[in-house]
């Protein structure tokens, strides 16, 4: 006659509930970290070279790309970043990320009126990249820029928006 | 035959699943219910299992990597056997779910059904609309074209507009620092395991449900839900004047998800599949993103929305709506059942239809978007050219050359953002033309760095025959009608 007694009982239930929270919380803790992860800004920002200065003509804006510096294999075209380059006078730029300040949209440069117009919500800005009207809250999200050996840096690698900038 | 039954008693000994299922399709519910009516449940399910088998036979091919995606849509539109019909049977399929489930909400809202006792299978069923319409967008999301990439761009600028945590939702939604391979990843795992896993078991809950608190009874005017005596009357009204589900309720439910999938079929094979568009090249920006047919009203809310009240109305509009959603059992719980004795449902359901789908519509027609092309490919209008001074010619170039037709419109070509530009001059003096030219305002940016002097003068030279000859030019009332202005 083996009788188990109610304590070792009690005590068996209490061991395997404990077993398993501990291992519900030894496998959920890793995977909540897991999937949040990309939260903590995955690289952060990088300088990036767009390329020799001279290419961005006096007085112009021309769009201009790069291949984002954090980057995966499997990115393939997504890689790729545009940009708007103004060459403003004397080695002066401004470069401002393409994406609208409203909703992300990609922005379109018209030389002859001066302007960015979104194809999306109707946004426009000014050459400098200020808002003119439309939904926008503000104007253009604008890169960190430097000319080192006649060649263009900007500082760059996320995704502009209202929250975090290029 | 006798083998057959052999066989079936064999295995009806091990698994008895004959005698777990027949009381429940044979189960009675009212005469009442076996309804046209009611047959929009049944048919969004199948359209369910229609998106699971067809799903299941895309992912055989979808490679879901950034890199490949998109030559892989191709590969099943082009080359792989039948792979644009299933395609198109996905797409279609889709759209059909959300339209009949859409249809059976309404019905079950308008039928009373979300009343006592049923208040959960309505929560489950707002949990499976929220689901589903998960799934219409990440689905378009797996399309991975431009619309798919810009599309992302839109979501995660408006996780952006949260407080605080904008930013760390952002780089969750996207996974990464940008929208490209992690991106496609995580809305590849979202579409093809999470949501649908989640649809699978709220749809069992949302059976259970059906099940065990029974069909809604045809809602008649003045039998009105009362907690205590409800379940007593449903369960006397069944055991007097029941039918059992099969075959007699299941009969209509059955031939109208026949017809639904039946549509969706001829619609596949005449239209074909929809997309991919262009490129998801991000450096190709000559692009006009636009979302599938459900999200067309929240686009059409981002660009009528005043721009103050946007970042408020986008985070707390849609809680909000929802919320309400779920609250709709507890809000009318008990009470008259019938839409004859409902108004207030009834005006509110036509008023949310009135205002979806005419937001849906400008959603179409997008009289907001500048139209990016018609400076350089919409002619002015040779009415507007005819017998005009060289001044008031020079005035029609620049109209055309400093893309004011992108917003404005002549004989109704153009953009809308802006009034069309026919009888303008009826409106404005030559003053105020030029004001609004040089200064903007009222959504238009200004000008007046842009121009010279001389082409404003041209401009609004132009603007100033803008007028049909029967018509007086507008003129200022501050200054009286005679003599006429220098």
């Amino acid at each position: 006659m083996c009788a188990t007694s109610p304590s070792r009982r009690g005590f068996l239930f209490k061991l395997g509930l404990a077993l398993n929270v501990i291992g519900a919380a030894l496998v959920g803790i890793p995977v909540i970290g897991y999937i949040l992860a990309p939260a903590r800004r995955l690289g952060g920002q990088s300088w990036i070279t767009l390329g020799p200065a001279a290419k961005f003509p006096e007085g112009e804006t021309r769009l201009a790309s790069y291949e984002n510096p954090f980057r995966v294999q499997w990115d393939g075209d997504s890689a790729k970043v545009a940009c708007w380059v103004r060459h403003v006078e004397g080695g002066r730029f401004q470069v401002f990320a393409v994406n609208c300040a409203h909703l992300g949209c990609p922005v379109r440069w018209f030389p002859q009126s001066r302007l960015f117009m979104c194809p999306c919500h109707g946004g426009v800005y000014y050459e400098d990249g200020s808002r003119a009207s439309g939904p926008p809250p503000r104007g253009l999200f604008e890169y960190e820029y430097e000319v080192r050996d006649g060649q263009l840096w900007v500082r760059g690698g996320q995704l502009p928006t209202l929250s975090g900038h290029v | 035959m006798p083998l057959f039954r052999k066989a079936g008693g064999w295995l009806e000994e091990r698994t008895g699943l004959e005698a777990a299922v027949t009381p429940v399709l044979a189960h009675r519910v009212p005469r009442s219910s076996a309804s046209w009516w009611y047959v929009f449940g049944s048919a969004t399910l199948t359209l369910f299992l229609l998106q699971i088998a067809t799903g299941i036979c895309l992912a055989l091919v979808y490679v879901p990597s950034a890199d490949k995606a998109y030559d892989s849509l191709l590969y099943l539109n082009d080359v792989a056997p039948l792979g644009w019909f299933l395609r198109a049977v996905h797409f279609w399929g889709s759209n059909a779910m959300v339209a009949v489930m859409t249809l059976h909400m309404i019905q079950v809202f308008l039928f009373g059904a979300h009343k006592y006792p049923r208040e959960m299978t309505w929560i489950a069923g707002v949990f499976l609309f929220l689901c589903t319409l998960g799934m219409a967008f990440t689905g378009q999301l797996l399309r991975w074209d431009q619309d798919a990439y810009w599309g992302l761009g839109i979501a995660a600028s408006i996780a952006a507009r949260s407080p605080v945590i904008g930013d760390s939702l952002v780089h969750v939604l996207l996974g990464g620092p940008i929208i490209a391979g992690r991106t496609l990843s995580r809305f590849f795992t979202v579409h093809v395991f999470l949501v649908p896993g989640l649809l699978i078991g709220l749809v069992g809950l949302h059976l259970w449900l059906v099940l065990r608190l029974g069909i809604n009874e045809w809602p008649m005017p003045g039998r009105v839900v009362d907690r205590n005596t409800y379940r007593q009357r449903y369960e006397e009204e069944v055991r007097k004047d029941g039918v059992p589900f099969f075959p007699d309720a299941a009969r209509k439910d059955m031939v109208a998800a026949g017809v639904v999938i039946l549509v969706v079929l001829a619609c596949a094979a005449l239209f074909g599949p929809f997309g991919p568009g262009g490129v998801p090249d991000p450096t190709i920006i000559d692009t006009a993103p636009k979302p599938d047919f459900y999200f067309l009203a929240l686009f059409a809310l981002f660009a009528l929305l005043p721009p103050w009240t946007e970042t408020t109305l986008l985070l707390v509009g849609p809680p909000l709506a929802i919320g309400l959603l779920f609250l709709v059992p507890f809000i009318s719980g008990t009470g008259e059942k019938s839409w004859k004795r409902r108004p207030v449902a009834v005006l509110g359901v036509i008023l949310i239809v009135l205002t979806v789908t005419t937001l849906a519509w400008l959603g179409v027609i997008v009289p907001w978007s500048p139209r990016m092309q018609a400076w350089s490919a919409v002619p002015t209008p040779v009415q507007y050219i005819k017998g005009r001074s060289p001044l008031e010619l020079q005035g029609a170039l620049v109209l055309q050359n400093k893309q004011c037709r992108n917003c404005h419109s002549l004989a109704g070509e153009g953009g809308r953002r802006g009034p069309a530009l026919d009888g303008v001059a009826t409106r404005l003096t030559r003053d105020q033309l030029a004001r609004q030219v040089l200064q903007g305002g009222g959504n238009m940016p200004a000008y007046g760095k842009n121009l010279s002097p001389a082409e404003v003068n041209a401009l609004v030279a132009f603007m100033e025959t803008l007028r049909q000859s029967g018509e007086p030019p507008a003129r200022n009332t501050a200054v009286p009608r005679s003599p006429a202005r220098p």
